[in-house]
């Protein structure tokens, strides 16, 4: 019997799973991540400190404890009758923002001062030093590592697999408690990933390669 | 310096969560305590411990060998299969079943090593010989039986509706479509209320609690699973839960073993049967699953081993 | 802050500015965690007998044994993950080509497997028979000592070539330049890396809850699970104890990477100390020329948690962070 074409259809599924809780959890995870790294460097010390906690507790707080947080905290406190899979990419979303958040800010901070400085010195303002000087360049300064963090989190998704959704975890799960040799779904699991993180990698390096032309 | 500060802080805080943990408190149980599944109710229940027992299997001898039976049961399920957090001690009738089987083999109590096993987990686990034999809500079933051996049924369950108490439009299995039904990866109600006849949106979650706990929250709208399960959890929490309708599937528990053991299964057969004759089971009965409100019925005959 | 590079001391206006965005920030932050504590109190988590299990000794104890055993977890992983690093890193700069290509195929493997996957197909059983305990350790061992191994290659590479060059020219041997010139270097230049990646090791034990191993987070669950108080499930409890308890243990050791970090900003030994960070995830894989480790093990670090603690962007010449990028990153 053959794994992978007797269960085609749930491999799929699994697939489309894991495809669709690592882009959605990414975009929140962007947005979020936008937003921390701003408060993080804003000449606001409130918005600061806020950005700061924020990170350092997520960060520092396995996953596993956030998905407990998202399926039996949020939905009595906040949130009800949220779906599954909202509440998979909150959680997922919100622990990759903190990685982001740092990306960011580290990446701004790779713009050498004396450019900040110099821009300042001709008379731009705040936002222009921003968008003409500094994150042009601290975009390309971010790219490697925003790559590192979407495989990461494509990685990461596989928790939300024991907590109500389907993705390629779920199906391993599925499959080995049918029966079916673990070595086999292993593999195929396994080449599940290395398409989605292959794809992710090489959509980075294009960007990459397309920013260092604009340079 | 603020790093050394924070550091500081930090393992000062880490420290003092260990000796928090480490030392005092209140003695006895924590939570909730209903009357019936605690070491109280069943306190009284004992079992003459067999002497040289002699059984022709590899997993006995092991067992036998290391002075401790390991079985696999249920933490989370009050009356059948229940572990008190605080003392660490299980109860149930799954549990008393279990203690009849191992007295039989010739296992004290206190010989007895659980291990703690979710549904989702029971085959890989029994079939890689983690525990000697599982007893916790298991249903025998055919798919199943490809993997590992069964003894029983030793009781027979029903597949049910727990509901919130103030649900006023699920009375059954025909009244769920279109409503949140949650259940746990790899059981058999679940497969049954996603049929088109009944049409439930289903929620899969990994312990049968966890699904109460989401539907104490309003996440789901009904937990579907063997009646005696969900009877434990209303008994357990009556002021906000009740279960409705009548059974609507058959589910015969059995005890699950590696596959190809026959002398370790014709064994617990034997002992379980003892159990039923001598009127055990009828008390451990009483002492666990009778107090959440399950009728007793006399044990249905035996299907595995034949 | 006012010498922050990115915006000028603020004059009268930016002052005031400053000042009303500081009022309407904190309130809204303050608003936002006076609104959640509301919603708690109105569920009634705030209720003492809730809070009041921890006061049993059984449930402390069980705390207790449940963070023994993540911590058990940790340190048999820790270690052999280190090993794996060695081995690995080892086999990945060997003189054979077909070491270093086992072991890069291996290393890139692994990195792009969730781990919970390594873990669960350790458990059922594909390379044997595993207690839950190794599975675990073992699954840690193989993802972290990966990612540790590219770590240890970039603080290799990170080694001045001269030195290199010059311990060749004094006529030792393979080994020797490798056991006493190059790894005592790398292993002190990428120890805040190292340690960073030990948390994400901690952090990690907590999958162990899927294949029933009984670590803090699993113990937890149960407790949450079988404990009702008054017909509520204490969830919101047992996640803040043990959310803090993993929180002061990840903060303690990270707290210890930037210390060393710092100290190592010191020295002048032309070895860049990389940032504490966790090393970046997989850049290339099954793709040995791609440039892994330090330059994207810097950046994405930079300042991790020594800034958070002094709060916000540092001005002008007191900004490290520039620093590893620069000599670490140009090795490759």
């Amino acid at each position: 019997m053959n794994v992978l074409t007797d269960n085609l259809s749930l491999f799929r599924e699994g697939f489309i799973g894991t495809v669709e809780l690592t882009v959605v959890s990414g975009i929140i995870a962007m947005v979020l991540g936008v937003i921390i790294a701003a408060f993080r460097v804003s000449p606001v010390p409130p918005l600061r400190v806020f950005g700061t906690v924020w990170v350092n507790i997520l960060r520092n707080t396995p996953l596993t404890l956030l998905f407990l947080v998202a399926f039996f905290i949020l939905p009595k406190i906040l949130f009800p009758e949220m779906d599954s899979f909202v509440l998979g990419v909150v959680a997922l979303g919100f622990y990759t923002s903190s990685f982001i958040a740092e990306a960011l800010r580290s990446g701004i901070n790779t713009v050498p001062m004396g450019q900040a400085e110099a821009a300042r010195a001709i008379g731009m303002s705040f936002t222009q030093v921003m968008r003409i000087v500094v994150l042009p360049q601290a975009t390309r300064a971010v790219i490697a590592p925003m790559g590192s963090i979407f495989i990461a989190l494509t990685k990461n998704s596989a928790i939300a697999g024991g907590f109500d959704n389907v993705d390629l975890f779920n199906v391993t799960k599925t499959l080995s408690n049918d029966g079916y040799d673990i070595t086999m779904i292993f593999i195929w699991v396994t080449l599940a990933y290395l398409i989605i993180t292959y794809a992710i990698n090489g959509a980075f390096r294009l960007l990459e390669h397309r920013m260092e032309v604009a340079r | 310096m603020k790093l050394r500060k924070s550091a500081a802080t930090a393992a000062a805080i880490a420290a003092l969560a260990l000796t928090a943990t480490a030392c005092g408190g209140k003695e006895g149980s924590a939570g909730d305590k209903p009357e019936g599944p605690d070491t109280k109710g069943t306190k009284a229940l004992s079992y003459t411990v067999k002497k040289d027992v002699s059984v022709d299997s590899a997993v006995f001898k092991d067992a036998k060998k290391r002075g401790k039976l390991v079985i696999g049961a249920k933490a989370d399920q009050p009356y059948l299969g229940f572990q008190d957090q605080s003392t660490k001690e299980y109860s149930g009738f799954d549990i008393e079943i279990a203690k009849m089987i191992a007295a039989d083999l010739g296992f004290s109590p206190k010989q007895i090593e659980w291990k703690t096993v979710d549904s989702g987990a029971r085959e890989t686990t029994v079939s890689k010989g983690d525990v000697d034999f599982m007893i916790g809500t298991y249903t025998i079933n055919d798919e199943r039986k490809k993997q590992i051996d069964f003894v029983g049924p030793y009781y027979q369950a029903g597949a049910s509706l727990l509901v919130r108490k103030d649900e006023k439009d699920i009375k059954g299995p025909e009244t769920v479509r279109g409503k949140k039904v949650c259940s746990i990866v790899g059981s058999t109600p679940l497969q049954n209320i996603k049929k088109p006849k009944y049409g439930a949106k289903v929620t899969e979650l990994s312990k049968y609690s966890e699904c109460v706990a989401q539907m104490l929250n309003n996440q789901v709208d009904a937990v579907t699973t063997d009646d005696a399960i969900l009877m434990g959890y209303a008994a357990q929490n009556p002021k906000k839960l009740k279960v409705v309708g009548k059974p609507f599937s058959d589910e015969p528990y059995g005890v699950g073993l590696k596959k190809g053991d026959k002398a370790l299964q014709k064994a617990i057969a034997d002992a379980i049967k003892a159990h039923q004759e001598n009127g055990d089971y009828k008390k451990a009965f009483d002492a666990t699953i009778g107090k959440s409100g399950s009728e007793y019925k006399d044990p249905p005959a035996f299907t595995d081993p034949k | 802050m006012s010498a922050s590079v990115l915006f000028d001391a603020p004059g009268p206006k930016a002052k005031v500015r400053n000042r009303i965005y500081s009022v309407v920030g904190t309130a809204a932050v303050l608003g936002l965690l006076v609104w959640v504590v509301l919603r708690l109190n109105e569920k009634g988590e705030f209720e003492g007998a809730l809070w009041d299990i921890f006061n049993y000794s059984g449930i402390r104890d069980n705390i207790f044994e449940a963070l023994l055993a993540t911590l058990k977890a940790f340190a048999f992983a820790g270690v052999l993950s280190l090993v794996f690093a060695v081995v690995l890193c080892v086999g990945r700069l060997s003189d054979h080509r077909p070491v270093r290509w086992a072991a890069v195929i291996f290393i890139d493997l692994f990195r792009s497997i969730p781990l919970l996957i390594t873990i669960f197909a350790l458990w059922v059983g594909i390379v044997g028979d595993m207690t839950p305990f190794w599975a675990l350790v073992l699954g840690l061992s193989i993802y972290n000592g990966c990612v540790q191994a590219e770590v240890l290659r970039a603080g290799i590479n990170a080694v001045p070539k001269g030195q290199r060059e010059a311990a060749y020219a004094l006529g030792l041997n393979k080994t020797q330049v490798m056991t006493s010139v190059l790894f005592p270097q790398a292993v002190r230049s990428m120890l805040p890396t190292i340690i960073s990646q030990l948390v994400v090791t901690l952090k990690d034990t907590s999958l162990g809850y899927m294949i029933l191993y009984p670590e803090l987070l699993y113990s937890a669950r149960l407790i949450a699970n079988n404990t009702p108080v008054n017909g509520t499930y204490p969830f919101v409890q047992t996640v803040v104890v043990v959310g803090a308890i993993y929180i002061a243990l990840c903060m303690a050791l990270s707290s210890l990477a930037t210390w060393i970090e710092k100290r190592g900003r010191r020295t002048k030994t032309g070895i860049v100390v990389a940032a504490a960070v966790e090393p970046a995830e997989t850049p290339g894989v099954l793709d040995a020329t791609t440039p892994l480790g330090p330059s994207a093990a810097a950046e994405p670090a930079a300042g991790a948690a020594p800034e958070a603690g002094a709060g916000g962007p540092k001005g002008g010449s007191d900004r490290p962070d520039d620093e590893p990028s620069g000599p670490v990153g140009k090795s490759n």
